[in-house]
């Protein structure tokens, strides 16, 4: 027990984990807010392979696909059909389905980044990303609503109907605070928390692990449990990624199905 | 909040390695925007095309599969009821054939039967008739050796002589006719065969 809180003491004195910093990696320019970072050449690359991919596997536009083809359709049915369709409806979904399709691609590829070497980044976890598609969409739900029922129209449908006349003002208010602010705030969250934290974890089991391999002793043993768990870590890593992008769309549709709809 | 202020006045440059991981930095925001434009565009110009014109595609094929399916169910039901037509146009052919067979091989028969009965009697009736020749010729020959024998038997006995003045004067012609006509064979048929007999042995 002795020897095991003085190993434990010997690693808190060596062994720095992972935190913030870990994710502050600027590679050409300033070191300030100007600074071209790893996750922003991530995203460039990222779209850099979509883009590649996308074309490439629909250029035959074959009835019957090829594997690759075949790839991309599935991925397309799930955004085009699973969410935007059955979310929105069959009468409007088919103008968001571009939107949606690149969130979802966007995101998942970002996110695959982080268990993926040599990126082994998930670009997510920088909160300027997931802040900037949360605008996008935020944006987009309101401009479609206010199109559909005018601006005044829009404000009104957030209540819905049929509630005592006392209660309509302090429903609209909580409806307001959810529309403008609960619902962005929240998706970006959602992603960059998952996206960072998921990270830190995996950083967290390689690099712990790692110590205690070299530092010998004992905690060999638990080094090889830890790497174990890394392993597992990972897997259970990719499930998460894929399904934020999944959420995130999701909800994106979600949101502007809520807009577009004839009733709130 | 104030060392915010700091780093956008661009002084401090450590800021960004230990700031709250909520603060978006301002670039890689940007670039969040700039990049999704760039891929929505993508996307939206190309991808979302092809791939509605594939599951368009794929929608008219299927339909049109399934139109030319029914086209070939109705054309294979069609040549079944053909077939069946001429099925049954067969199997009538075919029984009528059988009956013309059968009275035409009835007729042949009949035919063959009353041919064969014709023959027959034909056969029968030249045999018949070849007797009766046959008869004929021997009547003939017999009538001219029992002339001939009774003549020499009557020159023997009478004198050799009298053979041909017999012959000159037809006795023995005249005496057969008259036995055959029967008048007087009667008185003389006791000792003509008699002497037949008698001369024979």
């Amino acid at each position: 027990m002795s020897i095991v809180a003085t190993a434990v003491g010997a690693v808190s004195a060596d062994f720095t984990p992972p935190g913030v910093e870990e994710f502050w990696q600027p590679l050409f320019g300033t070191d300030g807010a100007w600074a071209i970072t790893r996750p922003i050449l991530l995203s460039v690359l990222s779209v850099a392979l979509i883009s590649w991919w996308l074309l490439a596997t629909t250029k035959k536009k074959a009835v019957v696909p090829s594997k690759g083809q075949m790839g991309t359709e599935a991925v397309y049915g799930l955004v085009r059909n699973g969410v935007a369709k059955d979310l929105i409806g069959s009468k409007e979904f088919m103008r968001f389905v571009p939107l949606l399709f690149t969130m979802f691609v966007l995101i998942l590829t970002n996110n695959l980044f982080g268990v993926v070497p040599p990126m082994s980044y998930p670009t997510m976890g920088r909160i300027g990303f997931p802040v900037a598609l949360a605008l996008i969409v935020w944006i987009v739900f309101h401009v479609v609503g206010m199109r559909k029922h005018g601006f005044f129209g829009y404000w009104a449908s957030l209540v819905p109907s049929g509630l005592p006349k006392a209660m309509v003002p302090f429903i609209f208010v909580l409806e307001l605070i959810t529309d403008l602010f609960t619902r962005p705030v929240t998706l970006a969250l959602r992603l960059f928390g998952n996206m960072f934290a998921g990270h830190i974890l995996l950083v967290l089991f390689v690099t712990g692990g790692w110590y205690m391999l070299t530092n010998g002793g004992i905690l060999v043993v638990a080094g090889g449990v830890t790497w174990v768990f890394a392993i597992i870590m990972f897997l259970f890593e990719i499930l998460v990624e894929f399904l934020q992008a999944y959420v995130f769309t999701l909800l994106a549709a979600l949101y502007i199905a809520g807009a577009v709809a004839d009733e709130h | 909040m104030h060392a915010v202020l700091v780093t956008a006045e661009g002084g401090d440059e450590g800021f960004w390695a230990t700031a709250a991981p909520i603060i978006p930095h301002p670039l890689e925001f940007f670039f969040g925007l700039a990049t999704f434009a760039i891929l929505y565009y993508v996307v939206a110009k190309k991808v979302v095309p092809r791939l509605e014109q594939i599951y368009a595609d794929r929608t008219a094929a299927i339909e049109g599969g399934m139109n030319k399916a029914e086209e070939a169910q109705a054309q294979a039901q069609a040549a079944l009821e053909q077939y069946q037509a001429q099925l049954s146009d067969a199997r009538a052919e075919a029984s009528r054939i059988r009956e013309d067979a059968k009275a035409q091989g009835s007729a042949i028969i009949a035919e063959m039967r009353e041919q064969a009965a014709s023959e027959a009697s034909r056969i029968t009736e030249t045999a018949k008739k070849q007797i009766d020749a046959e008869r004929q010729q021997a009547v003939v020959s017999l009538r001219h050796d029992v002339g001939r024998i009774s003549t020499e038997l009557a020159s023997r006995i009478v004198g050799e002589s009298l053979e041909d003045e017999t012959r000159q004067k037809g006795i023995v012609e005249r005496f057969l006719a008259e036995l055959e006509a029967g008048e007087v064979v009667r008185e003389k048929v006791g000792t003509a065969p008699t002497t037949g007999e008698g001369g024979d042995a």
